[in-house]
């Protein structure tokens, strides 16, 4: 357990002393979100029907901003070795990872989230789904980004692979979780999506990990 | 406490080396030699853990966890202090993170020192802190990848009575350096790669 801390504790002191890398995903999203809002016309009615699309699509690609560092600052200085003689099993080491980059990245982006629905014109039940959506769907992205980091921590230039590995995977979580915001708009249960979400979420916990210490085991072998 | 049977390693085509057959005993330190690219890093990488052999095997006692691998890089994030880091080493490993300004005084680090970015100390300074994980928790067996290498003559004499201490106290070391090794360690013993990569 104190080896799970000393992780975690880690991974918040390095985020202190590198602000910007995690003040950029809040940034990026509510300049996105905003400039989608002051594009259109005024009051335009049609902006509360896209927005389920520009919130999620603007989380997305905010949450990638920072998942091609995750692994690959510890491969260069050596860190990622030691982690893998430690005697903590390297799927908790990566479970910790992808935890912290949730807790640093996706929960701010959940949480600024619901200011920019309703700034967009989404109603209170539409933002309690938007909101629900992304407490379940940007652990996913930051588990199949998490896990698509480890599987190119070692090449060159992977900053520019990783979109484009991650965002087809990531279709059905964007196309679940706006769907949830489309259904609370149209008045209809939004209990479905969210359990897929739930489920897809519940998928990534359980193998990812895994996956990913396979792929880092790989990278420094 | 280990010994090598056989042991063949490759980089991709390339064959570093094959049929490498040799032992440590308790209080024993191998000094591994050879011209760069003859496979000394792999074969303390392999030891380690970190690399896969060819053919043979590499067994050891107590078990796998019981040793030190101090690498070329010095596994240090670059933002954060040497204490943080040693900190951090100590919990992950299970070992009192308390120590960390105590083992970083023994490696000659002092407290201001200890409380600047790694990434604004020196070479030396840095080798120094990554060396001090090695007396965050005792293990018996030491892999050193060129751990002298930025070291001053002060760091060297460092390194080295901490060497000694751990031969007396029983420990095993393999270690490659292409410096001389400093003088009066016990139980020294070279094993040369050639350049083909043959023991």
């Amino acid at each position: 357990m104190s080896a799970v801390a000393a992780l975690l504790r880690r991974e918040v002191w390095l985020a202190a002393r590198s602000r910007s890398d995690w003040l950029m995903p809040p940034f990026f999203l509510v300049v996105v979100v905003t400039l989608f809002g002051l594009g259109a016309e005024p009051n335009d009615p049609r902006l509360a029907r896209f927005a389920p699309a520009i919130l999620w699509v603007a989380n997305l690609l905010a949450a990638l901003l920072t998942l091609e560092r995750l692994f690959r600052a510890d491969h260069e200085d050596g860190t990622l070795e030691q982690m893998v003689l430690s005697p903590l099993p390297l799927y908790l080491v990566a479970a910790c990872k992808l935890l912290s980059h949730w807790l640093l990245t996706g929960l701010p982006l959940v949480l600024l989230s619901a200011p920019l629905g309703a700034m967009l014109g989404l109603d209170t039940a539409a933002v309690v789904a938007l909101v629900a959506g992304l407490a379940l769907g940007t652990p996913c992205i930051s588990a199949v980004g998490g896990f698509v980091a480890a599987l190119t921590v070692g090449l060159p230039r992977a900053g520019l692979l990783l979109p484009v590995l991650v965002l087809p995977l990531i279709v059905p979580v964007v196309i679940f979780g706006a769907g949830a915001v489309r259904s609370a708009q149209q008045g209809l249960p939004v209990d479905a999506p969210l359990y897929f979400l739930a489920a897809i979420l519940a998928v990534c916990v359980t193998l990812v990990p895994w996956v990913c210490s396979a792929a880092l085991r790989n990278a420094v072998d | 406490m280990l010994q090598i049977d056989r042991l063949s390693l490759g980089r991709g085509d390339r064959v570093l080396f094959a049929g490498l057959s040799v032992a440590l005993q308790p209080g024993e330190l191998l000094h591994v030699r050879g011209a760069n690219g003859c496979g000394k890093t792999s074969l303390l990488e392999a030891i380690a853990g970190l690399r896969r052999c060819a053919q043979g095997g590499i067994r050891s006692t107590p078990d796998e966890l019981a040793r030190h691998w101090i690498g070329h890089r010095n596994a240090l994030s670059p933002s954060l202090t040497p204490r943080e880091n040693l900190q951090f080493w100590a919990g992950l490993n299970g070992a009192d993170a308390g120590a960390a300004d105590e083992v970083l005084a023994a490696v000659g680090l002092g407290t201001g020192v200890c409380r600047r970015a790694v990434r604004s100390l020196s070479a030396g300074q840095k080798r120094r802190s990554a060396l001090a994980r090695l007396l965050l928790q005792p293990r018996p067996l030491w892999l050193l990848d060129e751990p002298l290498d930025g070291l001053d003559a002060d760091g060297i004499a460092l390194i080295a009575g901490l060497l000694r201490d751990h031969l007396h106290g029983g420990g095993g070391v393999i270690m490659t350096s292409h410096q001389p090794l400093p003088a009066g360690l016990p139980a020294v013993r070279e094993l040369a790669l050639d350049r083909a990569g043959q023991p």
